[in-house]
């Protein structure tokens, strides 16, 4: 079935053109990349706002974007537009409009306290409740702050701004999203419904209340002493995931398309596996079925073996269950072969980064590819006996990667797999 | 490309819950009176839920209380599908349908809210008012009620369905979006049978003050949507819960299903809206991409929303001729946000089902008998536009 510009199964194939990232590391892929390799820590104590009496006190947030107020939806959109314009530029459509949709993986935004403290004092002769703030907004109209907090403005804007085609997509799969971004711009241009697409992902939600909520279920570590020490995936001691922000954008054209324009090819989307799980809200199955499930649909869609994979990036949150999960899942489907696969995890270094976790870890493992090295998962000091795995520890390591497995799993049951290529071969 | 019918209709709205029940209500020669609150949230109105026994679609307690009306209302409805085309509880086939969902943000716990913007009256510390009280007086499970994509994970826990799992976000554009994708994916031969749709809790005062910051709500009492034109404008929410089963028709007919219609194609788009022309030659594209000529009967989810829902009134009867029969459904239920163009298409499903059309909502709709097919149309209240045509199998 294959032929020049089809894959496997006779589909066209799906390369990627232009990258951009933004994480606590940095912004671009070389300010991230350089950090991401010489085992650099973006984890840092929480400034945007007083942790004080909190259970957590760091975070991966990124400060340093300018931004038009300081809020989830205002970081969020400022470090997509950030990666866009970035992954634009590479591919060479910067400026001229995108020939295909928009699928944004986006953050969860709603009004924040900020806002409602200044709605009340738009209306000090009232008694404080949510009456107050009604006839606040009765009153005067809000245009930027109701902008701001509806759940598909940054995709409009970027639509707007880039000039990308249709309706642009907003979704969520929670921490998958990142990944289900890239499937879905995957499947469009499989379906022949477009000859490009722009997928990305952003994730500023690093509020107050947003950490609590985090705190409340149990996920976030506490380990504030070392902030550059408390995200230790698949480490005996991991206690917990870091909250963190970022945000990563991928130009995908069909190969015909790339090459037609000449365009230079990063690399291959070659699968992507889906499967939701039913268990439980905020846990995976104990049997591991539905993440096993989509590795396996990710390797088939590809039309790989799991010989074939020289690389996988882990999910890897530092939660004792995930990385747990994700070992057992990947052993059932990689047998003992599991245990010579190096595997890292990026997040020991940016922490979770949310909704924007699958793309900035995608970009992250095409960089692996190009650049012939594996980043390092940090902080591996106390190995965890029962996940034998070989975490590439603390230090970078050259290799050949032609074939990354990039796992990415959230709550609400979903697991979203991709397998991404060197090169079209 | 295969074929995609319609095969099961999940639907609750102000008027009660199920299909059928829906078409003997609406479906009748006059429109009953909408059911409509115009006191709890004065001056402004909302359709509400009527009431609900959660337990006979979410039979396990702890299941409905890990969750908050929105996402009831939504896994109520999703169930109601389910078992309207005879998929509930059969493993084999919901284990394999693919859910695709348009859903908002969840509830926020209003009590706390308020007792935290009292105490924050009488401090300039806010931030640290907020460090002591939402680690004590947020639910632990209340953050699961809101995340976006928990609608979804709620169906796949109480019905089990998990083929894959995919959430839209947007207004009204998500609905349209998680139709779109589901049609393609059926038409492509990557799904075979697929549950989509959504849900909206109108009687939450925070959706509507995230409304009203845009001044998009109506203010002029419990007026139908074209009517309310005249007196400036503004959309009405409603409490709804819309679901559809979309499936390949030749694995319909291999199970013997019975189809209400065929969902025949999809077109979306979204730009500015602040340049009534541009909009306006938008629309008329979107409309030139669809088979439909004069006198196809039309279901409107038209916010109410001064200016966009008066031109999308002119635009439709510009391409489909000045007696063609438009209803704006949300005139009865409401605007159900991300519901609400699942649920004026299931509405299209039924009366092309019933071979008939639902009697005028308000003077400025034209009668008509049946529909030999229907436009159902979406204009979202802010942003995104979209059309869905529906044809009888």
């Amino acid at each position: 079935m294959a032929g020049r510009y089809t894959d496997h199964l006779g589909r066209p194939i799906v390369v990627v053109t232009g990258m951009g990232v933004v994480t606590s590391l940095g912004r671009g892929k070389k300010e991230n990349w350089a950090a991401l390799t010489a085992g650099r820590s973006g984890i840092h104590r929480i400034t945007r706002f007083p942790t004080d009496g909190l259970a957590t006190t760091i975070a991966g947030t990124v400060d340093f974007m300018e931004t038009e107020e300081v809020s989830a939806p205002a970081i969020s959109f400022a470090m997509a537009d950030a990666t866009v314009g970035e992954a634009l530029d590479e591919a060479g459509f910067n400026g001229s409009g995108f020939p295909g949709p928009l699928f944004f993986a986006a953050p969860p935004v709603e009004l924040e306290w900020q806002h409602r403290f200044t709605l009340m004092a738009e209306k000090p002769e009232m008694e404080p409740c949510y009456n107050q703030l009604l006839a606040a907004a009765h009153d005067d109209h809000h245009e930027r702050m109701h902008a701001l907090i509806q759940l598909g403005t940054i995709a409009y804007r970027l639509a707007d701004k880039y000039g990308t085609k249709g309706l642009p997509i907003s979704l969520s799969t929670a921490c998958a999203s990142g990944a289900t971004a890239i499937q879905q711009g995957v499947e469009a241009i499989r379906r022949g419904e477009a000859e490009a697409t722009l997928c990305a992902a952003s994730d500023g939600s690093v509020t107050a209340e947003g950490l609590i909520r985090f705190s409340l279920l149990s996920a976030l570590t506490t380990q504030n002493d070392k902030p550059e020490k408390a995200s230790r995936p698949f480490s005996k001691d991991r206690s917990g995931f870091v909250m963190s922000e970022g945000s990563a954008a991928l130009v995908l054209e069909s190969l015909e398309h790339a090459m037609a324009r000449g365009a230079e090819i990063l690399g291959v989307v070659r699968g992507v596996g889906e499967k939701a799980d039913s268990f439980h809200r905020t846990r995976s199955s104990p049997d591991g079925k539905p993440v096993i499930t989509a590795i396996r649909l990710g390797l088939e869609d590809a039309g790989v073996d799991t010989g074939d994979i020289d690389y996988i990036n882990a999910h890897g949150t530092s939660t004792p269950e995930n990385d747990r999960m994700e070992y057992n899942s990947l052993k059932a489907v990689f047998g003992d072969a599991i245990h010579a696969i190096p595997i890292s995890s990026n997040k020991s270094m940016i922490g979770h980064t949310l909704t924007a976790g699958g793309a900035v870890e995608a970009v992250f493992s095409f960089l692996t590819m190009c650049e012939g090295v594996i980043p390092p998962t940090i902080n591996y000091d106390n190995p965890d006996p029962d996940i034998p795995l070989d975490v590439v520890p603390n230090v970078k390591r050259q290799a050949r990667v032609t074939t990354v497995l990039s796992n990415s799993f959230g709550f609400g049951g979903q697991n979203a797999c991709l397998v991404l290529g060197a090169d079209v071969g | 490309m295969r074929e995609v019918w319609i095969t099961g209709i999940g639907l609750v709205s102000c008027f009660g819950e199920g299909a059928e029940h829906h078409w003997r209500t609406l479906g009748g020669p006059t429109a009953p009176a909408p059911i409509i609150d115009c006191e709890r949230f004065k001056p402004y109105c909302v359709h509400p839920l009527p009431e609900m026994d959660w337990s006979k679609q979410i039979p396990r307690r702890g299941d409905q209380r890990q969750m908050e009306n929105w996402q009831r209302l939504g896994t109520y409805a999703a169930g109601l599908a389910l078992e309207d085309c005879g998929f509930k509880d059969n493993e084999e086939l919901v284990s394999t349908m693919d859910l695709v969902v348009a859903a908002g943000g969840g509830e926020r716990d209003i009590a706390v809210d308020e007792e935290i913007l009292r105490e924050a009256a009488k401090r300039n510390d806010r931030d640290m008012l907020l460090n002591e009280r939402l680690p004590f007086d947020l639910r632990p499970t209340l953050f699961l009620a809101q995340l976006s994509n928990l609608l979804a994970g709620n169906i796949s826990i109480v019905h089990k369905v998990t083929g894959s799992s995919r959430t839209y976000m947007g207004e009204e554009g998500a609905g349209i979006t998680a139709i779109e994708n589901g049609l393609a994916r059926i038409r492509a031969g990557q799904s075979t049978h697929l549950l989509v749709g959504g849900a909206f809790n109108a009687e939450r005062i925070d959706l509507l003050l995230s409304l009203e910051l845009g001044h998009f709500a109506s203010r002029s009492g419990a007026e139908p949507v074209w009517a309310r034109q005249a007196s400036g404008g503004g959309t009405i929410t409603g409490s709804v819960g819309a679901f559809i089963v979309l499936e390949e028709a030749e694995h319909a007919r291999a199970r013997g299903a019975r189809p209400y219609a065929r969902l025949a194609a999809i077109v979306s788009d979204l730009g500015p809206r602040d340049n009534d022309d541009k909009t306006r030659a938008r629309i008329d594209a979107l409309l030139d991409r669809l088979p439909v000529r004069a006198g196809t009967a039309v279901m409107s989810g038209a916010s109410g929303c001064k200016g966009i829902t008066g031109l999308e009134f002119d635009t439709l009867r510009r391409h489909l001729g000045e007696e063609t029969a438009i209803r704006a459904y949300t005139t009865m239920i409401g605007n159900a946000v991300e519901a609400n163009f699942p649920a004026g298409v299931a509405l299209a499903a039924l009366a092309l089902f019933h071979k008939g059309f639902y009697p005028p909502f308000e003077e400025a709709e034209k009668p008509l008998a049946a529909a030999s097919k229907i436009l159902v149309s979406s204009i979202g209240h802010y942003r995104g536009e979209g059309f869905a045509l529906v044809e009888p199998v």
